[in-house]
């Protein structure tokens, strides 16, 4: 699995391959995003790093293990500078042995320390997840609150670019499911920045799922995100964009296709109102439900399979909740129901397009287009 | 004394005579294979003729316990006694107290009082006694699904663990965690965890928390010591050699403790194993690995001293493999049909508290009635227990959705917009959240 890596990376500009395979897959990237000549730009990436810098130069206790966040300066070059700054006790090379160093972060984090575990990719906490179910979200609850565990698991989650079936799983809906963890999905820089520092203050353990193809994206941010205490809640969705006929739900990468898809469709007169979850657990069902009654539509958009998926649970709140005010079936659009295919252009079918969200709002608008084979 | 000798060769321990014969030779496989069908875990009969001879010479080929060699050495040098008095005592009550606990433990379950998953100790007790009763407070143990004892070893009271697995709310964990899952953050004893082999990388992060206290939060005084306790069968997870490996590579204060009694569930430890002799496994991962006698209190906490002094001392881990034996089934469901009555008798005979007895007496440590009084005080502190549990309430319907989470913002916003933790009538709710 690293040599798959480190092929990827190649030696160093990690951003010049990564650009290029997020020119294939999203063509009109940067175009859309418009900013005011006073906003700074940040990408996802240094959002990450500094915000790990900082809460690692304000409590001691915070430390970083995982593989290659040392010296490798990070599989994704998150983590780098930091080995440099804090040195070997506080960033750890561990071996490639995740449930042994998941659990060992689990045991120290039983002692009050906050350790920031990195899975290289999130399918590799599959190798863990008896830590991070079992000994993490667990603890607190059968020691009756004697021992939270304050700890983090973070890294890449989702498709990236042509890495084939066991490195492209969303394992959002797997650990949203489970009572005492914490499940957070940043978008922009400001999501990851804020989320990241609210997670490694959290005193419970938090699932904090990156994508891969947004590290390197800039987004343009305000001047109070760069201050060192600037945080987040968890459990608060973001509206990123108001509009009144349609509920988009996206997270993560899909956030940016959403917010394309409701371009697109505003050009149609639909005017569609993005929500961006950031928290997938806790849901945050008030802002959702809230907008359903606004608009009467919902789609909610996802990467991850469909079954058991963060839309069906989206879906199944809203008809619980605001049933009386769907004009129309909630569509979910998500991955397809296959693991990923390695061939480019499958892989394009087998992950939500842009032209699939405005497929799909349309026909909740009832705009022609009837619904497509469901795999 | 040093395990230097042990990193890479055992002791050869010379039967016949009192004197310890130090032997460098490698133990030729062929002589190992040839001893396995005397082996005593082996669902063969074993030949009479084994047994009959001197009790400590029925031991695997040439694998011997290190503080064998000491104990022959002391002995012949001079008179001293490995035990005080008040350490005898202090053994002897702690190792009554989980025996005693452990058949109380059946009975309750067996009326109905106790449910769901229950292991029982019986016939371990060196194991816990001879460990744990060398550590300090803010040592760390860490068990599996057979923690009752060790909690009661480290200090937790009978009657908070006896009305855990009553499931009531004075329980240790409110009656949340239940046998299989004793925590108690006062005597740090960390668990309790159900799955095998979970407990060993909880172990060692919390031995890393002791070595990061010290060396990057600069508190000079933690040299705190992890004791992570599992079985025969937990000794060929994965998990278990991930961490032999990182302790050893990082040099953490842990020592793993193997209580190899044979049998998981009904799978013989031969029948698992490819290589039984677990002890080995450390020097693989460049630790001492020591092999003791589980069954005799007195040896396991010689042994333990030394582990548990490199811990301290700083220089890594060390792996003990402890030959003992349970004398119940794997748990109360289990009708223990798999192993030979005759291996029971053996160990039976080999009861860890009838032994210390004996040394008690033939040292004139202690005498008869005191030791009686050890036995009734016992049984008054478990009656006691048992009435406490009984009389204690079940746990409110509020604590259901207690304690998920340290901050319980993570139960999110509500349909009125503010946290749901902040209406005083949540915890009141029905089940959905």
């Amino acid at each position: 699995m690293l040599g798959i890596i480190r092929q990827k990376l190649g030696a160093g500009s990690s951003s010049a391959t990564m650009l290029g395979q997020l020119q294939r897959i999203r063509p009109a990237a940067s175009a859309l995003r418009s900013f005011s000549s006073s906003a700074k730009e940040m990408t996802v990436r240094d959002a990450l790093n500094s915000a790990l810098d900082e809460e690692m130069s304000a409590d001691p206790k915070v430390f970083l293990m995982g593989e290659e966040v040392g010296e490798y300066q990070g599989a994704y070059k998150i983590t780098k500078g930091l080995l440099d700054k804090y040195g070997p006790e506080r960033v750890l090379d561990t071996p490639i042995t995740e449930a042994g160093f998941t659990g060992i972060g689990v045991g120290a984090a039983y002692y009050g320390l906050k350790p920031v575990v990195e899975f290289m990719t999130f399918n590799f906490s599959m190798q863990a997840i008896d830590h991070i179910i079992n000994s993490a979200a667990k603890s607190n609850y059968m020691s009756a609150g004697q021992i939270n565990v304050p700890i983090v698991f973070r890294g890449p989650n989702g498709a990236a670019a042509g890495v084939g079936a066991q490195h492209s799983q969303c394992y959002a809906a797997w650990f949203a499911a489970v009572p005492g963890l914490k499940v957070l999905a940043p978008y922009s820089s400001e999501d990851a920045r804020g989320l990241l520092k609210a997670a490694i203050r959290d005193p419970d353990p938090v699932v904090f799922l990156e994508n891969e193809l947004l590290y390197g994206e800039s987004f343009p941010v305000s001047a109070e995100v760069f201050d060192s205490s600037f945080c987040l809640p968890i459990g608060k969705a973001k509206i990123e964009r108001e509009g009144k006929d349609i509920t988009i739900t996206a997270f993560s990468k899909m956030v940016g296709y959403a917010l394309q898809a409701a371009e697109i469709l505003a050009k149609e007169g639909i005017n569609a109102e993005v929500i961006n979850l950031r928290s997938i657990r806790p849901l945050d069902r008030a802002t959702i439900n809230t907008s359903v009654r606004k608009t009467n539509r919902l789609i909610t958009v996802e990467e991850g399979f469909p079954q058991h998926g963060v839309g069906a649970e989206i879906c199944a709140s809203v008809v619980e909740e605001s049933f009386g005010y769907l004009d129309a079936p909630v569509e979910r659009v998500a991955g397809a129901d296959v693991p990923m295919p390695y061939a480019a252009n499958l892989e394009r079918l087998a992950v939500p397009q842009i032209e699939d969200i405005v497929r799909a709002a349309k026909r909740a608008c009832y705009r022609s287009v009837p619904l497509a084979a469901s795999a | 004394m040093s395990f230097s000798a042990a990193t890479t060769q055992p002791l050869r321990l010379n039967t016949t005579a009192g004197a310890a014969a130090r032997s460098n030779d490698k133990v030729p496989s062929s002589l190992l294979m040839s001893k396995t069908p005397s082996f005593l875990g082996s669902t063969r009969k074993l030949r009479p003729g084994c047994v009959a001879a001197k009790p400590n010479a029925q031991r695997r080929s040439a694998v011997v316990s290190v503080s064998e060699a000491v104990k022959e050495k002391k002995a012949s040098a001079s008179t001293n006694l490995l035990i005080t008095r008040e350490e005898g005592l202090e053994l002897y009550e702690d190792m009554v107290l989980g025996r005693a606990f452990e058949d109380m433990c059946a009975q309750m379950y067996y009326r109905g009082k106790m449910f769901g998953f229950v292991h029982l100790y019986n016939g371990q007790e060196a194991v816990s006694t001879g460990f744990i009763k060398l550590t300090k407070q803010e040592d760390t143990v860490v068990s599996t699904y057979r923690d009752h004892v060790h909690s009661l070893s480290k200090g937790v009271p009978a009657r908070e663990v006896m009305s855990e697995l009553f499931g009531k709310a004075t329980g240790c964990c409110r009656g949340q965690g239940g046998s299989m899952h004793m925590f108690s953050k006062a005597h740090n004893l960390i668990g309790g965890f159900a799955f095998i082999g979970e407990g060993i990388p909880v172990a060692t992060g919390a031995a890393f928390s002791s070595k990061y206290r010290r060396e990057v939060l600069k508190q000079a005084d933690c040299d705190h010591v992890t004791l992570a306790f599992f079985g025969d069968g937990t000794a060929n997870n994965g998990q278990f050699f991930e961490c032999l490996n990182m302790a050893a590579l990082w040099k953490l204060p842990i020592v793993f403790v193997v209580e190899n009694n044979l049998w998981a569930i009904g799978m013989s430890h031969l029948r698992a194993t490819s290589d039984p002799e677990i002890w080995k496994k450390g020097p693989a991962f460049g630790m001492p690995g020591v092999h003791v006698d589980g069954m005799d209190v007195l040896k396991v906490r010689e042994v333990a001293k030394e582990a548990i002094g490199r811990a301290r001392r700083g220089e890594g881990p060390t792996l003990v493999e402890c030959e003992t034996y349970r004398f119940r089934g794997h748990s109360l469901a289990d009708p223990d049909e798999l192993r030979d009555p005759a291996e029971k008798a053996h160990y039976a005979a080999r009861d860890p508290i009838t032994a210390l007895k004996k040394y008690i007496f033939e040292h004139n440590l202690a005498s008869e009635q005191e030791l009686k009084a050890i036995d009734k005080k016992i049984d008054e502190v478990l009656e006691d227990a048992v009435e406490f549990a009984d009389e204690s309430p079940l746990p409110p319907r509020s604590q259901l959705l207690e304690n998920v989470f340290a901050d319980p913002k993570g139960f999110g916003i509500g349909p009125d917009g503010r946290y749901r933790c902040e209406d005083p009538k949540f915890t009141q709710g029905t089940a959905k959240v």
